[in-house]
C-alpha cells in the first residue's frame, strides 16, 4: 500500500516536472512565437492547444522530411523543425497536446447550420465523405487524426483548399480525396462550423 | 474542377475580378466535361468516395470509427448490407444515407470492383491469444454453443455469397460487430440472413470475440 502511495506521488511529481521543463525549454518558445504563447493559434500558425499529440509528432514528422509542402510550411516550419530530434518533438506535442483549447469562433455563424450537416453526414449525392466519421462527433480527432473543431476559419478553409490544389500532407491520408470533392461553398461553411465547436 | 489560384490566395478574402470569375467558369465547364465523358456513368467518382473512409485501397481504415475492409468481399453480401443500411434493419450512422443515394446498377459495379482487390490486411491486432482464435475460428466451442466459423465463413475466412469474407477484417470492427451484434444488425426481419449469427455472437464472451477477432484479422 505504502509502495503504491509512493508510486503515484513519483508519477505525480514526474507529470508535473515533465511539462515544466519543456516550458522552460527554448522548445515552447520557438513555437509560441507564431502559435501565440498560450498556442491557441495566430493567424496562419494554427492553434497546438489540445491537438492529439501523435497528429503533431506526425505533421513534425512531415515537416522534417518535407512531404507537408504548402508555402508557410516550406517557409517556416521546415527550418522550425530541421534541428528537433524524435524525442524533443514527442515533448512538444504532449505539452501543447495538455493545454485546454480554445474555439476560434471566426467564421461566417450564419453558415453553422450548413457546415455542420455537411460535417456529420457529408453529401452523399456529391461523394462528399461525413468528416464525422473519421474526426469523431465533436471533431475531437483521435490518434493521428487531428482535432478540428474550434480551429481558426482561415487555417481550415486554407488546408482544405491546398489539399484541392495539389499540396501534400502526411503519407496515406485520405484528405487530398476529400478535398477534391469539396467546392468553396462547402469549404466556407464547414470552416465557419468548425471554428465554433468547443 | 479548381480555379487557378496562387499559393497564399487562401491569406486575403479579397474579392475575384471578373476575369478570374470567368476562367473559374469555363475550367469548372471543361473538367465537368471531361470527367464526365470519362467516368462510367460516375463510378470512378464513387468508389473513390467509397476508399475515401474504407481505405485508399479499400483495406480498411481506423478513423473515430473502425472502417471495415471492403476488399475482397462477397458481392452478395455488400448489396445485402447497403440494403439493409437503406432499410434500417442495419443502424449505423452514416451509411444510412450513403446507400440511399446509390442505384442498384451502381452497387452491382461498386460490389463487383471491390471483390477484385486484394491488398494485404492492415493489421495492429493484438497477437496474445492468436491460438485461441484460431482454435474457436476451425473448431468452435462445442461447450458454449459456438459452432465452428469456418463452417459457413470458409477455412480461409473467404466466405461465400450472402456469408462475409472475413479475412484481413479490421480487428477493431469485427469486436464492435460481434458484442454489439443485437444491437446493430437483424433489426425484425425474417429475411435478413444476419439473425443466424445472433445465437454465437451471444454466446461469445469477450475475450473470445478478441481472440477470433484478431485471428482473422490477420487471414491474408
Amino acid at each position: 500500500m505504502k509502495r503504491i502511495g509512493f508510486r503515484i506521488v513519483l508519477l505525480a511529481m514526474v507529470a508535473c516536472i515533465g511539462p515544466a521543463m519543456a516550458w522552460d525549454g527554448a522548445n515552447v518558445r520557438n513555437c509560441t512565437w507564431c502559435h501565440g504563447t498560450s498556442a491557441q493559434g495566430y493567424m496562419v500558425a494554427p492553434r497546438l492547444a489540445g491537438q492529439r499529440p501523435t497528429y503533431l509528432e506526425g505533421q513534425m514528422r512531415s515537416f522534417r522530411d518535407h512531404t507537408r509542402d504548402n508555402p508557410f510550411s516550406k517557409q517556416y516550419m521546415w527550418g522550425a523543425v530541421a534541428a528537433l530530434d524524435p524525442s524533443a518533438a514527442r515533448d512538444l506535442a504532449a505539452y501543447f497536446a495538455a493545454i485546454p483549447p480554445r474555439p476560434a469562433n471566426d467564421g461566417d455563424a450564419n453558415l453553422i447550420a450548413k457546415g455542420k450537416a455537411i460535417y456529420m453526414e457529408g453529401i452523399p449525392e456529391a461523394n462528399v465523405a461525413s468528416c464525422y466519421a473519421c474526426h469523431g462527433p465533436n471533431a475531437e480527432g483521435i490518434r493521428e487524426i487531428p482535432r478540428v473543431g474550434g480551429l481558426a476559419y482561415f487555417y481550415v478553409k486554407a488546408r482544405l483548399e491546398q489539399w484541392g490544389e495539389g499540396y501534400h500532407s502526411g503519407i496515406g491520408t485520405p484528405m487530398p480525396v476529400v478535398a477534391r470533392s469539396l467546392g468553396p461553398a462547402e469549404i466556407e461553411a464547414l470552416a465557419s462550423y468548425l471554428s465554433f465547436v468547443k | 474542377m479548381r480555379a487557378p489560384s496562387g499559393p497564399g490566395r487562401s491569406s486575403s478574402r479579397r474579392a475575384n475580378s471578373p476575369r478570374a470569375v470567368l476562367y473559374a467558369l469555363v475550367l469548372t465547364v471543361a473538367c465537368s466535361v471531361t470527367s464526365h465523358a470519362q467516368d462510367r456513368g460516375g463510378f470512378e467518382a464513387k468508389i473513390e468516395y467509397c476508399k475515401t473512409c474504407h481505405g485508399l485501397s479499400a483495406q480498411g481504415y481506423r478513423g473515430w470509427f473502425p472502417m471495415p475492409r471492403l476488399a475482397g468481399q462477397q458481392p452478395q453480401y455488400l448489396e445485402n448490407q447497403l440494403r439493409a443500411f437503406i432499410e434500417r434493419r442495419r443502424t449505423n450512422p452514416v451509411m444510412a444515407n450513403v446507400a440511399h443515394v446509390l442505384s442498384p446498377a451502381m452497387i452491382a459495379s461498386l460490389a463487383a470492383h471491390l471483390r477484385s482487390l486484394d491488398p494485404k490486411p492492415i493489421g495492429g491486432a493484438p497477437r496474445a491469444s492468436l491460438g485461441l482464435g484460431k482454435r474457436i475460428y476451425e473448431e468452435g466451442l462445442p461447450e458454449s454453443n459456438v459452432p465452428a466459423c469456418a463452417a459457413c465463413h470458409g477455412s480461409e475466412g473467404k466466405g461465400q455469397n450472402e456469408i462475409p469474407r472475413l479475412a484481413g477484417q479490421l480487428y477493431e470492427y469485427t469486436v464492435g460487430q460481434l458484442t454489439g451484434w443485437a444491437k446493430v444488425r437483424g433489426q425484425g426481419s425474417a429475411v435478413d440472413t444476419s439473425a443466424i449469427m445472433a445465437p454465437t455472437a451471444h454466446n461469445l464472451t469477450r475475450s473470445q470475440v478478441e481472440a477470433v477477432a484478431a485471428y482473422v484479422s490477420y487471414l491474408q
